[in-house]
């Protein structure tokens, strides 16, 4: 038949599950840093810069577990098995954090601190145990007989702790990039502040999660260190030193957008290099993309849709951010 | 927990869980469509009366978007935490439903909640309309993939079984399969019939307190149409709908109607009440009606329905809860249908907006929609076990396997945030509902949101800015 489906959706779920970390990103970061900012009106403005579009943010995650359930079902039934506590805690999280998005703006006065501390515990919650799934998933399920053959806890490791560490401040960093372009005045002064110690415990985090990764993995490490692989993953240090000298040079002279482009860029670098750690692989360290594949009949029909539909979604994403383009003050809320 | 196994935990969970986010989208369904008609009228008669109520319920609306949403994520995970053996077997053709639902549904719905919610005065009213619109659909179509997939689950046909996995051959005949028309119908439906009684209650409530205003009015008869026409529908559709499952699955059928065996050639009689025994294997306290479960269900007087007695035990549904749920949906249905008859009477005699006692009945019956509705699918649901999907596997192999410490941990902490979280967003919702509709609400727009200042959206809203009164507005608005 030619066409290498698999190979397809693999990159359309990569795609998507990309497009959720960038996205959701900066809405859970602004969620973990509000404990800086306590003034009611500066939350009002952080919260409102995502108001319009969070929902659609979050749906990228949606459209992440709907496609593994549809193109690779043997995958999707043993990660999520096996990762079941750890989602099971993110998606409360992400329910505390959402329904804090309608709930602050009707709450009353003496009522709203619950509401900012169910945004902001959600928002961690969420974070810490996305990055702790991200761990424990790059620490490797193992599957017999098409199913998952570990016990209840055998996420909890020190390396999926830390990755939900890291994830936090990841999240934090493109929070606060994100809000120095889409606020002004003393807001985003105090966001250009807090950008350079971010980007430090970034780059840190970075750093140690590249180490602990291939000596804790000898399979990870095996991979790394062999060619072409190298060559693949040699660039990746060193473009994350050159964008993180740009990102301390934009923050410096106070830049509206660059900060939180070259975060993307700093995130996008991040995924690639555990692209490179586990591809091809669905279900590391052992079951390929190939092998969890559902039918061609699945996927190929997902397909036809999908290549039409992912366009006019792109469009009218954009197209929203659009609308809502330019900076959220405290005189123009939207609630 | 309380002796029950790591099965029974795993489906009260998945339960518990569903059966709180249908509320949601139900509502979400229902409003987004009166939204869509309040907009539209308003956009073609120019009274302002429909404006006012568009934003008296675009915020409620609100509320229960965000609280579907949450609950909805929740439901895209439990496929494969709680049931990754069904998840490996029927993924190929349940979720390609699913994705398709993602993409063609929630996106649209997300992608222009924002401007429909936060955009009013950043785009022009056309394209306003067009985005309420978009949400609108956008919860239909949803609506069309989520029972395609459940009703395959139900009737399943298009798929063979290689290997021990379901391999879908035909998805037209996926797509529509037997039950699918009728459930599609029959659940779009009852999320209108839902939300116009929710409507309805809310007019009836401030028009009890004397607060009486044409929008409050128009609230109140618009319902009422809807319970008057869409009501009576609904109950022809749940007819075609209960013969479809008669067919397809005659054992729910059974069990619904508490019928253990058939004696020779009589005809099947109706148990009115009773309390079936699955141990005993027979209905106590029957109380009967001879003939009427042959003409309700065969549309004749001598035909017979399936017995239970004619499955083998461990083919057979709950029949004391599915009889009695289905019992519960029929009730409120006929009280439905008979509140759209007063109110037609009292449209054509006067008294509409002022009769006491009908307006209390109709504040009472706010909930009708929502539990008939939730009675409904505790009957389909229970009603098709012991199989995940329908005669090909069982509930018991579909399970994911966690321990009962696990799903134990896990139920105790759904149950306590969703009454928590969901019971605080009800009330609020009910607090939305308590100012009413406040007129003239739009004559002076809200503030819009970033930007506009450099870049109006309009050239009017760059005017708007002047004036400081609006300020005040969108602040009180807030609160």
């Amino acid at each position: 038949m030619g066409i290498d489906l698999p190979l397809i959706w693999a990159v359309i779920i990569i795609f998507g599950v990309m497009m959720y970390v960038i996205m959701d990103g900066f809405d859970l970061g602004i969620g973990i840093l509000f404990p800086f900012m306590k003034d009611k009106t500066d939350r009002d403005v952080m919260m409102n810069t995502v108001a319009p579009v969070w929902d659609g943010n979050e749906t990228w995650l949606v459209l992440g577990g709907a496609g593994l359930f549809g193109a690779f079902p043997l995958a999707y039934s043993v990660v999520l098995e096996a990762l079941y506590l750890p989602l099971i805690f993110m998606l409360f999280g992400l329910i505390f954090r959402g329904v804090a998005f309608e709930f602050r703006f009707k709450a009353t006065d003496i009522k709203r601190h619950l509401w900012d501390k169910a945004f902001i515990g959600g928002s961690l919650v969420a974070t810490f145990f996305q990055g702790v799934a991200l761990g424990a998933y790059i620490d490797g399920i193992p599957v017999v007989d098409r199913a998952y053959a570990g016990g209840g806890l055998d996420w909890l490791t020190p390396f999926s702790i830390f990755c939900g560490l890291a994830l936090i401040v990841a999240y934090a960093l493109l929070g606060c990039t994100w809000l120095i372009m889409k606020t002004e005045g003393a807001l985003q002064k105090a966001m250009h502040d807090l950008a350079r110690p971010l980007a430090l415990a970034t780059l840190v985090v970075m750093a140690i999660v590249s180490l602990w990764t291939p000596l804790a993995h000898q399979a990870i490490a095996d991979r790394w260190f062999s060619l072409p692989n190298l060559l693949w993953f040699m660039p990746v240090p060193a473009l994350v030193m050159v964008t993180m000298y740009g990102l301390f040079k934009a923050v410096a002279r106070n830049a509206n957008y660059a900060p939180f482009l070259l975060t993307l860029v700093l995130i996008f670098l991040g995924y690639s290099g555990l692209g490179i750690s586990l591809w091809p692989n669905i279900i590391p360290p052992t079951v390929s993309i190939w092998a969890a594949a559902s039918p061609p009949q699945s996927q190929g029909f997902m397909l036809v849709g999908t290549l039409f539909i992912i366009p006019l979604i792109l469009g009218y994403t954009f197209w929203s951010y659009y609308v809502f383009r330019g900076k959220v003050t405290h005189e123009h809320g939207y609630h | 927990m309380f002796g029950l196994e790591a099965l029974d935990l795993a489906r009260i969970q998945f339960a518990f869980t569903v059966s709180f986010h249908i509320l949601f989208p139900a509502i979400t369904i229902g409003l987004a469509s009166f939204l869509a008609v309040l907009e539209g009228l308003w956009l073609k008669t120019h009274d302002n009366t429909y404006r006012d109520l568009y934003h008296f319920w675009s915020k409620i609306f609100a509320v229960n978007f965000g609280m579907g949403v949450v609950s909805g994520l929740v439901m895209a995970y439990e496929f494969g935490t709680n049931w990754s053996r069904f998840s490996d077997f029927a993924g190929a053709v349940t979720g390609p439903l699913l994705t398709y639902e993602v993409l063609t549904a929630f996106f649209l719905e997300a992608g222009f909640l924002g401007v429909m919610l936060f955009g009013w005065n950043r785009v022009g009213r056309g394209l306003h309309f067009f985005a309420t619109s978009m949400v609108a659909v956008g919860t239909l179509i949803s609506t069309f993939w989520i029972l395609a997939s459940n009703s395959w689950m139900q009737t399943p046909q298009g798929f063979e079984i290689i290997d021990g996995r379901i391999i879908p051959v035909d998805w037209f005949a996926v797509i529509f399969n037997p039950s699918f028309p009728y459930r599609l119908m029959h659940m779009a439906i009852a999320a209108f019939v839902s939300t116009a009684f929710f409507v309805g209650a809310s007019a009836a409530w401030h028009l009890l307190r004397g607060r009486d205003n044409p929008a409050i009015r128009r609230m109140l008869s618009m319902a009422m149409w809807m319970a008057l026409i869409v009501a009576p529908i609904q109950a022809m559709v749940g007819d075609a709908h209960g013969l479809n499952t008669l067919e397809h699955q005659p054992a729910k059928i059974a069990a619904i109607e508490g019928h253990w065996e058939n004696v020779g050639d009589e005809p099947t009689p109706l148990i009115l009440f009773g309390i079936p025994d699955m141990k005993e294997e027979r209905t106590k306290y029957a109380v009967e009606i001879p003939y009427l479960g042959s003409l309700i269900l065969t549309h004749s007087l001598d035909k017979q329905i399936p017995a239970l007695k004619s499955f083998p035990p461990e083919d057979r549904p709950n029949a004391l809860i599915v009889f009695w749920s289905f019992r519960v949906m029929v009730a409120l249905g006929m009280l439905m249908i008979a509140v759209g008859l007063w109110s037609a009477w009292l449209r054509w005699r006067g008294g509409l907006y002022t009769n006491r006692w009908f307006l209390r009945l109709v504040m009472c019956m706010g909930p009708a929609g929502l539990i008939a509705m939730l009675a409904g699918w505790f009957t389909t649901e229970i009603g098709r076990q012991p199989w995940v999907v329908y005669g090909i596997m069982r509930t018991a192999n579909a399970v994911s396997r966690h321990s009962v410490e696990q799903l134990s941990i896990t139920l105790v902490l759904f149950v306590v945030v969703y009454f928590l979280l969901f019971g605080t967003g009800f009330g609020y919702m009910m607090r939305l509902v308590r100012k009413g509709p406040k007129t003239h609400e739009g004559d002076t727009p809200a503030h819009g949101g970033p930007g506009q200042k450099r870049t109006p959206a309009r050239p009017l809203s760059a005017a708007d800015e002047s004036s400081t009164d609006h300020r005040k507005d969108s602040l009180t608005e807030g609160n």
